[in-house]
């Protein structure tokens, strides 16, 4: 009985498959817009986007309502009133410690650390990989081993003996120190980077130079450098965003005076004195997080470049 | 080549002077910061060194007194919580908004770009973002109550008991559109056929995904394990920012007990052995990872 039933089924489809094949539509089976699969695969995507997205709305918005209006509403509403007051606050009036002048003294402390930084750590960090790579001498793997070992050790481990270091050499709580110390904790993975991306060039065109008489700065300067740009820019990406937002480093390494940026939200936010001003907080916040955001937008896909190369090991 | 070169001639000092002279830095940081410090660290950690170094070895008192505060206890509690639940979170959230992305959707650079935009972010950024939405007068909580659920109560950050939830949630934020970059791209890398085999032999994509794509894609799977184990053993701007490790000590990590011993407790012995602790979890965590990446080859 069952059997029959399904053999009367099966015929049954069979029919129903011939004749849609004689007669029915050709091509590809159109795909509705709203099917099921569609609406639950945009529908997981824009509600994660939702929870990506709903931390920097918040900041927006609360940076943008007066503290009366914070006290009362709740921090999913946007502003009755617009006010810009939070921002000019944060900018050049809140206080760390004793000191009033706002946000604007860290914003230029960390623009003063940024950029002999990310000159340097490049410049050293793009010599040493182009050693590698093109004029490999008898122990410098062993050494590129040490400091690829070496990215992984905590800075904790290692940053009292460069508090000495740099005390010895006098430079302990100064700019150049810090500057220093950015060079050193930047250099493992950019000259990583950089002995992958000068490996990767052609090397008939190195022999091609060497035998026209070219030297060692020679070839750097005149056919590796021009060569590579698309990789300094990966790896500046990397550096302004890594060193803007670094905060150990601006701690141990700075005096007050010369805090940079994070440091100083950082100590405006958590302050224990006075009233909070959360909107004040929130808009200095955002000023802080300003820089590395205009910078990922800007660059796309690079920035992307930037951190897969971070992560894929040579 | 360069090497083939160097067979024929007699080797010396001053053969690739150039090249050697422009090494100088990154023999430096590699000898005398990386391995140096190092070990520096670890000698004196057997010492009582308090306001400056001294060479005074006490053997394994520090390491003793520090199993013995309960502040080192409850930091390495916390990263223990903080590091299981953080690499769980993370791949699995990580993976999913990859294999999600790469349905051949529209709007990819959008959402990737949402996604991502965070890890721009610093994690005191992060950390202060979180503070506010998680404050309980304000925040989440106080917006849920307003719509109706009177009893509805979520404030990690002022519950000791939970305190490192609500720093879980926002390293989540921060970091999972790493993972879930380095995902696609392996995602991406899987060959085309692979999944034209799997739909010929009727398998369900979960099935697909789970049985075949995930085994295939083990490099990036370490790759991005050891990428976020070593940034979970440094966490610590996050806390600061966030908590400032209370209420209480409720919220401590180990890199914070290093630094504060270091430089505000005048604790030197201390903060030394406890950053040797530190590394010894990386080590635990990276040297089967460098055993299995570089040691089953011949070349490194």
């Amino acid at each position: 009985m069952a059997n029959i039933s399904t053999l009367n089924t099966t015929v049954a489809g069979i029919d129903a498959v011939s004749s849609r094949l004689a007669s029915g539509p050709r091509g590809r089976k159109p795909r509705r817009v709203l099917s099921r699969r569609n609406v639950m695969l945009y529908g997981t995507l824009i509600v994660a986007a939702l929870y990506y997205l709903l931390p920097l709305y918040v900041m927006v918005v609360t940076s943008l309502k007066g503290m009366p209006e914070i006290r009362l509403g709740n921090i999913f509403s946007p502003p009755l009133e617009i006010t810009f007051e939070p921002w000019v606050k944060a900018w050049a009036e809140a206080c760390t410690g004793l000191n009033c002048d706002g946000l604007s003294r860290g914003f230029w402390n960390s623009v003063r650390i940024l950029v002999p930084s990310v000159v340097v750590s490049i410049a050293v960090a793009s010599v040493s990989g182009y050693a590698l790579a093109n004029w490999r001498f008898k122990g410098a793997e062993l050494f590129f081993s040490i400091l690829i070992v070496g990215a992984f050790i905590p800075y904790q481990v290692m940053i009292y003996p460069i508090v000495i270091v740099l005390r010895e050499m006098g430079i302990y709580g100064t700019l150049t120190g810090l500057v220093v110390v950015h060079t050193i904790f930047g250099m493992p993975i950019l000259t990583l980077l950089f002995r992958n991306y000068f490996a990767s060039l052609p090397v008939e065109l190195f022999k091609a130079a060497r035998i026209d008489g070219a030297g060692f700065w020679q070839i750097y300067f005149r056919i590796m450098l021009p060569m590579s740009l698309p990789i300094f820019v990966v790896a500046m990406i990397l550096q302004v965003t890594g060193i803007w937002n670094d905060f150990l480093f601006g701690v141990v390494f700075t005096r007050p005076d010369t805090y940079p940026m994070t440091v100083q939200l950082n100590n405006i936010v958590n302050s224990v004195q006075g009233v909070k001003e959360y909107n004040v907080n929130m808009a200095a916040t955002l000023l802080t997080g300003a820089v590395p955001l205009i910078v990922y937008f800007i660059s796309g896909r690079l920035f992307v470049r930037g951190i897969a190369a971070g992560a894929v090991k040579g | 080549m360069v090497k083939q070169a160097a067979a024929g001639r007699p080797n010396h000092l001053f053969r690739n002077l150039n090249s050697k002279i422009a090494s100088i830095p990154m023999i430096l940081v590699a000898s005398v910061i990386f391995l140096g410090g190092t070990l520096w660290t670890v000698i004196y950690s057997f010492t009582n060194s308090r306001l400056l170094p001294r060479l005074n070895f006490v053997g394994l008192d520090q390491y003793e007194r520090l199993w013995a505060s309960s502040r080192w206890i409850i930091s390495i509690q916390n990263l223990a919580i903080y590091g299981i639940l953080s690499l769980i979170f993370s791949l699995v959230i990580g993976f999913v908004l990859a294999a999600l992305m790469d349905q051949k959707i529209r709007f990819e650079n959008t959402f990737r770009t949402i996604f991502l935009y965070p890890f721009a972010l610093s994690f005191i950024v992060t950390g202060l973002v979180w503070q506010w939405v998680l404050n309980p007068e304000f925040g989440i909580q106080s917006v849920v109550r307003s719509l109706g659920w009177t009893g509805f109560s979520f404030d990690p950050l002022y519950d000791p008991d939970i305190v490192i939830y609500g720093i879980l949630i926002a390293a989540l934020w921060q970091g999972t559109g790493l993972v879930m970059c380095l995902m696609l791209a392996g995602l991406r890398g899987i060959d085309e056929d692979i999944w034209k085999a799997a739909r010929v032999d009727g398998i369900p994509m979960w099935k697909t995904y789970l049985l075949i794509v995930i085994p295939m894609m083990r490099p990036v799977f370490i790759t991005t394990l050891v990428i976020i184990a070593s940034g979970i053993v440094k966490v610590y701007d996050l806390v600061v920012a966030q908590t400032s490790g209370g209420p209480g000590n409720a919220s401590e990590v180990p890199a914070k007990y290093v630094y504060d011993y270091m430089f505000q407790a005048q604790n030197l012995g201390q903060g030394f052995a406890a950053s040797t602790m530190m590394l010894l979890t990386v080590a635990i965590i990276i040297v089967p990872w460098a055993y299995l990446e570089f040691g089953g080859r011949k070349r490194g």
